[in-house]
């Protein structure tokens, strides 16, 4: 029904989430996030969706980290008084997660499944073409909106910042 | 809907649920402005799967992987602003720090 190797590929992804989130350097943690990524695009392919998984793994699986550690790289390191406060305080707040993590997977693993998901009535469309640019080309529209409105938003966050200085 | 497919959908969705725990828990817990950042990124892969997932199991992949194309465009565009607005913090109080921004208030006062 799952698939040994759906399996396999859904323990790695919640592992590398869990090292992404429990790891103390945040280079580490935006390496973590990459190969969450990764793994979430072959699970996306395997799912048959060819398309979203390559989107997945460029954008999110190379794009996205390369901006992490970017921003990582402009802000300074801490000092070696603050890591030592930082490391006792960080282990207090995440001891809980990963019980909390496999203790839910544990117990919704035990629940019964409402089995009876209904249908959906859009028009079954077979081809992801058709989809993006007849079926839901506002759609697209609204994508260029929200990259215009992101590249203004940037320009001017980092043109204050270089006045500043 | 493809019923042969049907039992696979709570496995995945047991995964899927963990992981937006683990995010969720990520922003609840930390200080950190950019694993705050890291923790929203964690929910919207969640989100992307439980997408790709349904798509899979009702037959209909085209049209999950255009919704999932848009999510990830908002996404970027998501952490490219966020990113900036951490820059822009970090600039103004030397810390990524959440704590740090509560003395914005004070730092009013001391210029007014």
């Amino acid at each position: 029904m799952l698939g040994h190797l759906n399996l396999l590929l859904l323990i790695i992804l919640l592992v590398s989430a869990l090292w992404t989130v429990l790891t103390r350097s945040l280079i580490r943690s935006a390496i973590g996030l990459a190969l969450t990524s990764a793994v979430l695009a072959v699970i996306i392919f395997r799912l048959g969706s060819p398309l979203a998984a390559v989107c997945e793994l460029s954008v999110c699986a190379g794009l996205i980290p390369v901006l992490f550690v970017s921003t990582i790289s402009l802000t300074h390191p801490r000092t070696q008084a603050e890591k030592l406060e930082h490391r006792r305080g960080r282990l207090k707040r995440f001891i809980f997660l990963p019980f909390v993590a496999l203790g839910l997977g544990l117990f919704l693993s035990l629940m019964k499944l409402p089995l009876n998901i209904p249908s959906p009535l859009a028009q079954r469309v077979y081809d992801v073409r058709e989809v993006i640019w007849n079926m839901r080309s506002l759609d697209l529209i609204g994508q260029v909106i929200i990259f215009l409105a992101g590249v203004f938003g940037v320009v001017i966050l980092l043109k204050e910042i270089k006045s500043h200085e | 809907m493809n019923s042969a497919l049907l039992p696979m959908f709570w496995p995945f969705c047991i995964f899927v649920l963990m992981i937006l725990v683990i995010g969720f828990y990520c922003i609840l817990v930390t200080y950190n402005l950019i694993r705050a950042l890291i923790g929203v990124e964690l929910l919207m892969k969640a989100a992307t799967l439980l997408l790709i997932l349904v798509g899979y199991i009702t037959g209909q992949t085209a049209l999950a992987q255009s919704l999932v194309i848009t999510l990830i465009v908002v996404e970027v565009v998501v952490m490219v602003v966020a990113a900036g607005i951490i820059l822009r913090i970090y600039s103004h109080t030397d810390s990524v720090d959440v704590r740090d921004l509560l003395k914005l208030k004070d730092k009013d006062k001391t210029n007014a």
